[in-house]
């Protein structure tokens, strides 16, 4: 089991003739992913790397070969039309790599997509990966991962492997694994990912990785308090940046105080996470978190 | 990116808001002129990349032509420092100059992006020309906030609710409806991440003018704004953060000793987290990005190289898309031709991990290589 993909996804790579596109839509099938489709503007007809039909429209794509999750790597000035396009096709899951959407297109996006059934994941993000289902629709390394029964959300990429890798090493395998994306305005919520996680019977615990900047470590920390039951195990990043600057990823800023990571800190330990003391600990923390929970 | 108040107030009048009348100098002369032609009492204000300018001695009020040019002068080509600056202050090279307005009240007016509500968002109080940071944690209630629907956009309603709960006189409804809709008009039509005016002042004879304005322009914009890339100032910077973003990498100088390379910006603050709790301090913030090339490694590892203060380098690579012999090329690049004067720490890991070792190892660096965070921290300390 697993949550939002899984062997019933249909991916299709939105811009899969690119170089980007064209690497890791490769990498998504070789991990066992069902690439059903790709689209690129001008290239409909054509068959990429001789295994999948290419579509000038989602909705063509859609039609023709059930795709119900797309893998978006637009470039960003037409990334926004990229995510509504899948949007109106009625694609269930949309996961948008793309770094550097203006925000005020965010803001179009995010309000058209209120009350329509896609979720988006993303944007600036790894995308998700289940490694018992064998689906990747994301760029992180298949490799690392291992099947298992911890899931993990987080709002970084690199570091998720990290967080990953060090789980992977101690035998914690992962049932799904969710990069939300380092944006200030972005699809699926920490508490959104944690909702599903709370659903799925074959998640045990929940590895969340926050970092500075807004207040969504404290909505996941209001819920984890209120709705979850299942033991979480947190690291917050940043405790050593700078107010004011953006560390790399647009959402990474300090504005007053809760943006924070010593906040957001205390926020998840009060809702009873557990705390990743550094960086290093990620494994050695979940580690000792299941075994108090057995 | 960041403009100066000289440039916000160009494009507010551009876009119909009521602006003092004056014009920016580079010299004490050119200031000099400004004020015979603006006539009477003048002030000169510094134009710079930060806000505290007042408390620092960056605005001064003058009488005379005269007075306008000593004051341009005291301030031109010297550095001002303010509570937003580093010790060392950012070097003044404009000032702007400005006829002086009898006020009778404030106002502050802005627009941001709400991350929560997911919408732009107008902010409005009556305690204008304050911090609105002090404002929103001393007295919240004094913010009005409207939260705009992109897909229908400002309505009149919303600006008139604005306008009569700033108890705005009567007279000057109209005016204030229109100073916020051009607002709006502005921060959409430059694609901001900030518009403020602050303070918004209300003469003795009824007029609202913005006599301070600050426009952030959103930098992932910027490829649909072509005349915004003209309003940038490299002068503001740091030098070696301007030459990171002309190399597309991000990097953020800090005060600490441990120059550090990483990819990814998420595992670039675990490392800076990591050295923390090593006991040191970082040097810098730097992600080389997701899928870096070996000559972009090069440029980043020599920008940390070029940094004075780093006495010691940790890189932290997990490898994925960016490989770890790429990075390890970049790196062996980066210090051909130079003397190793510190010690280098290596975290490497993923793709192509054991070739990447190789590189470093059949170099003429000497390197220490660790393979997890628990033991490049360790290196770390030892390295002090």
């Amino acid at each position: 089991m697993s949550i939002i993909v899984d062997s019933n996804t249909r991916l299709l790579v939105q811009g899969i003739t690119g170089r980007e596109g064209s690497f890791h839509a490769m990498r998504c099938m070789e991990y066992g992913t069902n690439l059903v489709a790709g689209v690129t503007p001008g290239r409909g007809g054509s068959v990429w790397e001789e295994k999948v039909p290419v579509f000038n429209t989602v909705k063509q794509a859609v039609e023709d070969t059930g795709a119900n999750t797309a893998l978006i790597f637009v470039p960003a000035p037409f990334a926004a039309d990229a995510i509504l396009e899948s949007t109106d096709a009625g694609i269930a899951t949309i996961a948008c790599i793309t770094e550097g959407l203006p925000v005020l297109d965010m803001v179009k996006v995010i309000r058209y997509m209120e009350g329509r059934p896609t979720r988006l994941i993303g944007p600036n993000c790894p995308g998700l990966i289940s490694p018992g289902e064998n689906c990747k629709v994301g760029i992180m390394p298949g490799n690392i991962h291992m099947s298992g029964r911890v899931g993990v959300v987080s709002r970084s990429g690199t570091l998720t492997y990290e967080a990953v890798n060090q789980l992977t090493n101690l035998g914690i395998g992962q049932s799904s694994c969710v990069g939300i994306g380092g944006d200030p305005l972005g699809g699926t919520s920490f508490v959104d990912v944690l909702k599903l996680f709370q659903e799925d019977k074959d998640t045990d615990a929940v590895v969340l990785i926050g970092e500075i900047g807004g207040t969504k470590e404290q909505e996941a920390a209001d819920y984890i308090k209120n709705h979850f039951n299942k033991p979480v195990i947190s690291l917050v990043v940043g405790s050593t940046a700078p107010p004011g600057r953006r560390m790399g990823h647009a959402g990474a800023i300090i504005t007053g105080t809760a943006a924070r990571a010593e906040e957001k800190v205390k926020a998840l330990s009060n809702a009873g996470a557990y705390i990743v003391p550094s960086p290093a600990d990620i494994g050695i923390t979940t580690k000792k978190a299941l075994e108090n929970s057995q | 990116m960041k403009i100066h108040e000289y440039q916000a107030k160009e494009i507010l009048t551009a876009y119909g808001i009521p602006t003092s009348k004056g014009g920016v100098a580079k010299t004490p002369k050119e200031a000099q002129i400004l004020a015979e032609q603006i006539g009477g009492k003048v002030v000169v204000k510094a134009q710079i990349h930060a806000g505290g300018r007042g408390v620092a001695g960056g605005v001064k009020l003058v009488n005379s032509p005269q007075e306008a040019y000593d004051a341009a002068d005291a301030l031109l080509g010297k550095n001002l420092v303010t509570h937003q600056t580093g010790a060392s202050g950012v070097p003044v090279q404009n000032v702007l100059v400005e006829e002086t307005a009898e006020v009778s009240k404030e106002y502050y007016l802005a627009i941001v992006v709400d991350s929560d509500a997911k919408t732009p968002v107008i902010m409005a109080s009556e305690a204008g020309g304050m911090d609105i940071e002090e404002i929103a944690s001393t007295s919240p209630e004094k913010i009005l906030k409207v939260s705009v629907d992109p897909i229908v956009g400002l309505q009149g309603y919303q600006c008139r609710t604005l306008a009569y709960g700033l108890n705005i006189p009567a007279d000057s409804i109209r005016s204030a409806t229109s100073i916020i809709t051009n607002l709006y008009n502005v921060f959409q039509g430059k694609d901001c991440s900030l518009a403020e005016i602050n303070p918004l002042a209300m003469t003795i004879d009824g007029q609202l003018i913005a006599l301070d304005a600050k426009l952030n322009l959103d930098d992932d914009s910027l490829f649909r704004h072509p005349e915004s890339s003209s309003l940038r100032d490299k002068e503001q910077e740091d030098p070696l953060e301007v030459e990171a973003i002309d190399a597309g990498i991000a990097y953020i100088k800090l005060d600490g000793d441990v120059g550090c390379m990483v990819n990814g910006a998420g595992l670039a603050m675990a490392t800076m987290d990591s050295i923390y709790l090593a006991n040191a301090m970082p040097a810098n913030f730097l992600d080389v990005g997701g899928g870096a090339s070996e000559e972009q490694v090069a440029q980043a590892f020599r920008l940390i190289l070029s940094d004075p203060s780093v006495k010691r380098i940790l890189v932290n690579i997990f490898g994925g898309i960016l490989r770890c012999d790429v990075a390890a090329k970049g790196i062996v690049e980066a210090c051909t031709g130079i003397k190793q004067t510190v010690p280098i720490v290596v975290r490497m890991l993923g793709t192509n991990v054991e070739e990447g070792k190789e590189i470093l190892n059949a170099s003429e660096l000497s390197v220490t290589l660790v393979d997890d965070m628990k033991e490049a921290a360790e290196a770390i300390k030892q390295s002090a």
